[in-house]
């Protein structure tokens, strides 16, 4: 049993999680609170929360690389995705919410990576919960600085002939990173290509993956 | 507002609920393009009425935003700032 041994290692491997036996933090009280007062006062149901809670869940980065295989393989799509992503996400079926969208494609000469420097905006109706890395200290701090040497850690190093251009996602629009589409895919069809579309890979820190690793 | 357009954003460091990037304040780059207008934030965060404001993505050099010396000084920033943050300006002497 793992009691008391927070500093063993489990079976698997792993060091064990130490249970979280402290008292609710003061955010943690305050959200109880005016979750039950809502739900007490008739504003909301637990239904209902839980039915959110569902529907952010529910979201992930599939959602983006369908849009992504899309832009590869439609030109009018691509067309409308850089020029209103929310409006050409939307028709596309996707249920994004009030959420305002820019597309920014990568080329041969531009490497494109998303940040939100001061907390962490994500385009999460159409990539879901975002990476604990990307809420990091480092991630925010480093990427605007250091961008380069950011991604090599992630595995992307770029030549010297590409600029890098950061985008802070500061206010009201959030970022989605087209990346460039994988050599040794001509004919495929979009469906396919959205398998080698990674959630790092429109976040920037990644690229799409080759026809070969998928 | 013209793209292009170089803008300084205010070098001021009000308390409060602020959505210009400390990096950036003080610093020089061109408008990439015109978005909004969105409500401001900076009233918004106090459940105030809110003005309606452009918004820019401004985008900034590597140069003008950490120095000259530093090591891509031709990769970029940009960033979403509010219009009463940005003031026009000159190209900065970086790029």
């Amino acid at each position: 049993m793992p009691h008391d041994h927070h500093d063993h290692l489990s079976p698997s491997g792993h060091p064990y999680r130490a249970d979280d036996d402290h008292p609710l933090t003061y955010w943690q009280q305050m959200e109880i609170a005016i979750r039950e007062l809502l739900i007490e006062k008739g504003v909301t149901t637990a239904a209902e929360i839980n039915a959110q809670i569902d529907a952010m869940d529910s979201r992930n980065p599939s959602h983006g690389a369908a849009v992504v295989a899309r832009a590869w393989t439609d030109p009018a799509f691509h067309e409308a995705l850089m020029t209103a992503a929310s409006a050409a996400s939307r028709e596309m079926g996707f249920d994004i919410g009030p959420m305002r969208l820019i597309a920014v494609e990568n080329t041969v000469d531009v490497h494109n990576v998303v940040v939100c420097t001061l907390c962490s905006c994500y385009p999460r109706n159409l990539l879901g919960l975002p990476p604990d890395w990307y809420k990091s200290r480092a991630y925010r701090s480093r990427t605007v600085k250091e961008p380069r040497k950011v991604l090599a850690e992630f595995g992307v190093t770029l030549p010297e002939t590409t600029t890098v251009r950061v985008h802070d996602s500061t206010a009201d629009m959030r970022y989605i990173v087209i990346p460039t589409r994988p050599s040794g895919t001509d004919g495929w069809t979009a469906d396919a290509l959205a398998d080698l579309v990674t959630r790092d890979s429109m976040i920037g820190t990644g690229v799409a993956k080759s026809p070969k690793a998928a | 507002m013209a793209e292009r357009q170089f803008m300084r954003v205010r070098p001021d460091m009000p308390p409060g609920h602020v959505r210009t990037p400390s990096y950036l304040r003080g610093k020089t780059g061109w408008v990439e393009r015109t978005l909004g207008p969105f409500p401001n934030p900076e009233q918004l965060a106090y459940g105030n009425p809110a003005d309606a404001l452009p918004l820019m993505r401004v985008r900034f050099t590597m140069a003008e935003v950490w120095g000259a010396d530093a090591p891509h000084p031709q990769d970029t920033v940009d960033a979403e700032i509010y219009a009463h943050w940005l003031e026009l300006a000159e190209p900065p002497h970086a790029t």
